[in-house]
């Protein structure tokens, strides 16, 4: 008797994926939990009184806290207000995804809008038209991407490898952090070497305490800065121990040092830090995004960021980090459009994430994609890390969609690394810092992550960096390391950087380099006005994102068939005894073949010699005291049709018909082609104990019997996308060797019986 | 001179006028010329002019606000590093005791750097901190 039991074993099931570690948290406006509105979130409104905005969503100029006072004086323009906020949001929301309302005019009107307002019409946006939008109103033509590049040693060796192979996989910035805070200046110094290997151009930035970081970058190793914090309440906002004030006091300095700064925001915050006013995500956020204009910070990293994981629990939430992202264009900041932290342990869900970033375009898709391994990151895992980006670089093929990063092949890999380490190495010795062994360099090239590699230690790394800040090393004095160990082309790819804080170009909205020069959204700016304007993948950069490995072409089917034919030509010899006869004795079972099959075409998709497998089958057949008979078509490829075609010249009237690749059917003189009597079309499961099985059957059924029809157990295995390619190329090649009308050929097996 | 999207990037339509706070251009600033110590940390810093040039291009694309922060970055170019960071502290919630304590950073700002769009923000911190008591003490 089966058991009864309490549950439907599919939910067990269920609790075995990797969705089950996620939690999810109730909609709950009350405690903060609403992504995009809250009975406590105010409405849209402004009072302008002499150039002066006196109310603001409905709290009035003596009412306003610091956040309301710094929009109201920074971020509005009052000769656009009242004209914008009349408005309606649902027209609002429809030229935002018309493609013929051209950017300006939305961005313009934004800059009279308040955080209310933005919200309000956002809002009225699904997930596709975010997403439209996005791809609309982001400030720059040209995509980018931002990678993650720390370990969990610190180790200065591979954060220099591992900066060399994120520039060679094309991110346009790269970030560090540490485990250690006082390893800031190594690592400072570790990824900016590592930066200059192989092209110059690679922004760079050292995450670390507001003030250490200004200073890292004074001494040059840096190149920007995106750690300055945001808050959309006044208790936030204190309790991160800043003003919007102090903030953009800050970002007033970055810009006087020549160095790039965006602010970072993000839905979550606020509710992880306990002060939300009971507001919505989407509103708080909007709040935000209006300060981060007000202090004229050139863009954001948003969506989000460490509040990433908190609101893809709430429902709506992963809508709601792309309308933030949204407002954030809108607004006409450049946006790193968080997808960083990791949001979930569903790979599905992180597919499902990325995706409108992909297809839509962002100044830098994630704000932090995992150069490195998991364990390795730092910052805590990012959406997309080191295992998956591989996985970043298919989708990127899948869509012909510009994700801004560009396959690499392993051998240039390993020359850049070898290279990385090579010259860290170097300015650790010329300027006295660290004698890094031969063991070391080579155990960081080959790593793959920290856990492979035996180099420097965090106590190590201390020492080094503490040297570097107390000695008040620069980066000149780096380049002319690089140089006097001949490291010519990283000295000049270092200076190169720094020399951009000269001009200020990089200042300016949403730029990045690319081949030496600057990309912003000053001399390229977004244009998008339907199909065929805004950014385009260029033929050249398609070629370049098909160019992932191991692709299948027909060449490489036939170079590997080709490597089979000497072994094959020892087990088996097919010789052509002219026209098949139509068989008469009762016991005349015949195997009909495909065209190519032990002529161009030599193991089935499982990988078994054919001669093993019609081994297999003529074996059976004869232990059931039946004569095989082996038959050439030429006519057809097609399994149902060599099958049919081998029973009509059947004496029993049954026939089994086989492709080269394996797939075979048992059929019978009098049914049509494809009402077969059994059928074996998933050939790379297919083992030779069914082969000996299927000509058993065969027999059987010559005989008059009715066997058990043959199942050949699958697992669910995505065999098309496992063998397809390979087999659509080598069906071609059998059906290449086809020919109208082309008469059944009698064809002499001997089997040599020889051992592999 | 007013600079307009039309000179953007200077560094590529107008290298030579590019210049470091000593006066040496982009194309002065080599490897052979940091080698030869002739290169200085202060060789590559931004410039007020710069950054008054990057404001005007920000103005003429329809970015005032983004103008606005350079200009308070070209009045701070000259201010000392330790200055800026003890300023910076001063404006983080509570550090200030009083409204005074701000005004006094702010007419530094004003008399030694003449950082007159500085000074005034920070007098603007001090009344807005006055008026949502910020002044308070934190322990």
């Amino acid at each position: 008797m089966t058991p009864k039991l309490n549950r439907w074993k599919r939910f067990a099931d269920w609790d075995e994926r990797p969705l089950r570690l996620d939690k999810f948290a109730a909609e709950d406006p009350a405690n903060g939990f609403s992504a995009f509105s809250s009975p406590a979130d105010p409405k849209p409104g402004i009072g302008i009184k002499g150039g002066r905005v006196v109310s603001l969503d409905g709290v009035l100029e003596h009412d306003y806290d610091m956040i309301d006072r710094f929009i109201a004086r920074h971020h509005i323009d009052p000769e656009v207000a009242l004209e914008a906020m009349a408005l309606d949001s649902a027209t609002v929301a429809r030229w935002l995804v018309d493609m013929n309302v051209p950017r300006e005019k939305l961005v313009r009107l934004a800059h009279g809008m308040t955080p209310a307002k933005l919200a309000e019409v956002v809002s009225q946006l699904n997930a596709l038209e975010i997403a439209f939008a996005y791809s609309k109103m982001r400030a720059r033509k040209t995509p980018g991407n931002q990678a993650h590049v720390t370990n969990a040693k610190d180790d200065p060796l591979q954060l220099a490898a591992d900066a060399a192979t994120a520039v060679a996989f094309g991110f346009d910035e790269i970030e560090t952090t540490m485990r250690v805070s006082r390893n800031a200046w190594s690592n400072a110094v570790a990824c900016a070497v590592g930066g200059a290997v192989g092209r110059w151009g690679t922004l760079f930035q050292c995450s670390s305490e507001e003030a250490e970081e200004l200073r890292i970058a004074m001494a040059g190793f840096t190149s920007y800065a995106e750690t300055v914090s945001v808050y959309g309440t006044e208790k936030s906002f204190t309790d991160g121990d800043d003003t919007p004030w102090s903030k953009a006091f800050l970002a007033a300095a970055y810009a006087s040092r020549g160095v790039k700064m965006r602010c970072t925001s993000g839905a979550g915050s606020e509710l992880l830090m306990g002060f939300h006013e009971a507001k919505s995500l989407l509103y708080l956020e909007a709040r935000c995004l209006c300060l981060q204009r007000g202090m004229g910070v050139q863009g954001t990293q948003n969506g989000g960021i460490d509040g990433a994981p908190l609101t893809a629990t709430i429902p709506g939430g992963v809508r709601e980090l792309m309308a933030e992202n949204l407002i954030a264009v809108w607004l006409d900041l450049e946006c790193a459009s968080g997808n960083d932290a990791r949001s979930t342990e569903s790979e599905i869900r992180v597919g499902a994430k990325i995706l409108p970033y992909l297809i839509a375009g962002s100044d830098l898709i994630c704000s932090g994609m995992g150069s490195i391994l998991k364990y390795d990151n730092s910052f805590n895992p990012s959406l997309i890390n080191g295992e998956e980006l591989e996985d970043y670089l298919v989708l990127q093929r899948d869509f012909e969609a510009d994700g801004g990063l560009t396959p690499l092949p392993e051998s240039r890999a390993i020359e850049l690394r070898e290279r990385a380490v090579e010259a860290i190495a170097a300015v650790f010795e010329e300027l006295g810092l660290s004698t890094p062994t031969e063991d070391m360099k080579t155990s960081v090239v080959y790593a793959s992550g920290s856990d492979d590699t035996r180099s420097l230690m965090p106590r190590d790394v201390s020492f080094i960096s503490e040297a570097i800040k107390e000695r008040g090393i620069t980066v000149i004095d780096v380049v002319k390391a690089l140089a006097n160990r001949g490291f010519r082309e990283e000295a000049e790819n270092l200076l190169n950087v720094v020399k951009l804080r000269l001009s200020g170009d990089y200042l300016q909205t949403s730029a990045m380099i690319r081949n030496g020069r600057i990309v912003s959204a000053v001399n390229d700016p977004n244009d998008y006005l339907g199909p065929g304007s805004g950014y385009r993948v260029s033929e050249e950069r398609r070629l370049q994102l098909n160019d992932i490995r191991d692709v299948l072409d027909q060449k490489e089917v036939l170079r590997s068939e080709a490597l089979h034919e000497k072994d094959e030509a020892k087990h088996i010899r097919y010789r052509n005894l002219g026209p098949a006869a139509n068989g008469s004795a009762k016991d005349d079972v015949v195997i009909g073949i495909s065209p190519a099959f032990g002529l161009k075409l030599y193991r089935t998709t499982a990988g078994h010699r054919l001669s093993e497998v019609l081994g297999a089958m003529i074996d059976a057949i004869r232990a059931r005291g039946l004569k095989a008979r082996v038959v050439r078509f030429r006519h057809t490829a097609d399994t149902s049709f060599l099958g049919l075609s081998a029973a009509r010249l059947a004496g029993s009237g049954i026939g089994i018909g086989i492709q080269a690749k394996g797939t075979a059917v048992i059929h019978q003189r009098d049914r049509q082609p494809h009402n077969n009597l059994e059928l074996f079309s998933n050939a790379p499961i297919t083992r030779l104990e069914h082969y000996r099985a299927l000509g058993a059957n065969a027999a059987a059924y010559a005989l008059g019997e009715m066997p058990e029809p043959i199942v050949v157990p699958q697992r669910g295995e995505a065999m098309g996308s496992r063998y397809h390619a390979r087999v659509a190329l080598i069906y071609a090649i059998e059906t290449g060797l086809t020919e109208a009308g082309a008469a059944p050929e009698e064809v002499d097996i001997t089997l040599t019986g020889a051992k592999s | 001179m007013t600079h307009t999207r039309a000179d953007y990037p200077l560094a590529e339509t107008q290298p030579g006028a590019v210049t470091g706070k000593h006066g040496k251009a982009l194309p002065e600033i080599t490897l052979d010329a940091v080698l030869a110590g002739e290169v200085t940390m202060e060789d590559l810093r931004i410039t007020p002019q710069a950054l008054q040039a990057q404001a005007d291009v920000a103005r003429d694309v329809g970015r005032p606000t983004l103008a606005l922060n350079f200009e308070r970055g070209a009045e701070l170019v000259e201010v000392p590093q330790d200055f800026i960071m003890q300023v910076y502290e001063l404006l983080r919630p509570g550090r200030a005791k009083s409204r005074e304590e701000l005004l006094e950073a702010a007419a530094t700002m004003r008399d030694t750097y003449q950082a007159e769009r500085i000074a005034r923000f920070i007098e603007e911190a001090a009344e807005t901190y006055a008026a949502r008591g910020l002044f308070t003490f934190r322990f």
